[in-house]
């Protein structure tokens, strides 16, 4: 298997393509019911879950790492309202950040990632920061 | 059905401990099901072979989990349409078996035009007392 490039300070600004996603009741559902979630407004299937917005998976052209040598470090979460079922998001993900810095492990490589969700007509929805460290 | 446990809590300020949210255990179907809900499916989490591989003893939880448990808990709090942040790190690995309880304090309380926003600093902890993962929230409470 081919060994992904390391990740540089280059990859900063770099971002995915503008990915549509639905909401629906179903992987809300589904969502509430794998992490017990007993809002009743979840278990329905009218509101996502805050940590929803994970489920939104897009790539980003040369960020590519081994799954099992990356930590999930931190996330956030900053929300105008929750998402709701039938919600269309347009979201997008971007490298904010990339650097290296000694840890108790050796020298790991922290990438930040930004991301954001709107509704169709551009209105925030959510916005999202992810901290992965790469050993 | 109740509402937010919060609602009828006029009485926070800074320093107010809140109620806890102890969830089941945590179990390997668990794992697999968030893997196959969330997407996120780093074989680490769901396979002890590819867990062993990296060093670990075996599967470790997603730390997307707990974050999940911290969710609710705003939402049992404070209901799911008054969470504006959950910011959250991970810093303790989670295995099959443990048990994670939600806690929390408030930091700031400040009035807003519809009511209050809270400032709240959660975390998740193990049955060991053992904080997993810690992070802070804002929820505004009518």
């Amino acid at each position: 298997m081919d060994q992904p490039a390391a990740l540089t300070s280059d990859l900063i600004g770099r971002e995915s393509e503008v990915v549509l996603f639905e909401v629906e009741r179903g992987a809300i559902r589904k969502f509430a019911d794998a992490v017990q979630d007993q809002t009743p407004a979840c278990l329905r299937g009218d509101i996502a879950p805050p940590s929803f917005p994970t489920t939104f998976r897009m790539t980003i052209p040369g960020v590519t790492f081994d799954l099992a040598r990356v930590l999930h470090g931190a996330q956030e979460y900053r929300y105008e309202r929750p998402l709701r079922v039938g919600d269309r998001v347009r979201c997008r993900v971007r490298v904010a950040n990339v650097y290296r810095r000694e840890g108790r492990l050796g020298e790991m490589t922290f990438l930040i990632l930004a991301m954001d969700g709107t509704d169709e007509s551009g209105h925030p929805i959510f916005s999202g920061t992810t901290t992965a460290i790469l050993r | 059905m109740t509402g937010p446990v919060l609602a009828a809590r006029s009485d926070l300020d800074s320093g107010s401990v809140l109620p806890d949210l102890r969830k089941p255990p945590i179990t390997k179907v668990q794992l697999v099901k968030y893997a196959g809900a969330s997407g996120d499916y780093n074989l680490i989490h769901t396979d002890d072979e590819t867990a062993r591989t990296v060093g670990l003893d075996g599967v470790i939880a997603h730390g997307m989990l707990s974050m999940a448990f911290l969710g609710e808990y705003l939402c049992w709090l404070a209901g799911p349409e008054s969470v504006r942040r959950l910011s959250v790190r991970f810093v303790e690995m989670v295995r099959p078996g443990d048990t994670l309880t939600c806690r929390g304090r408030v930091k700031e309380a400040t009035a807003v035009n519809t009511g209050r926003r809270l400032q709240l600093e959660v975390w998740a902890e193990n049955q060991r007392a053992v904080r997993v993962t810690i992070g802070e929230a804002e929820v505004e409470i009518t």
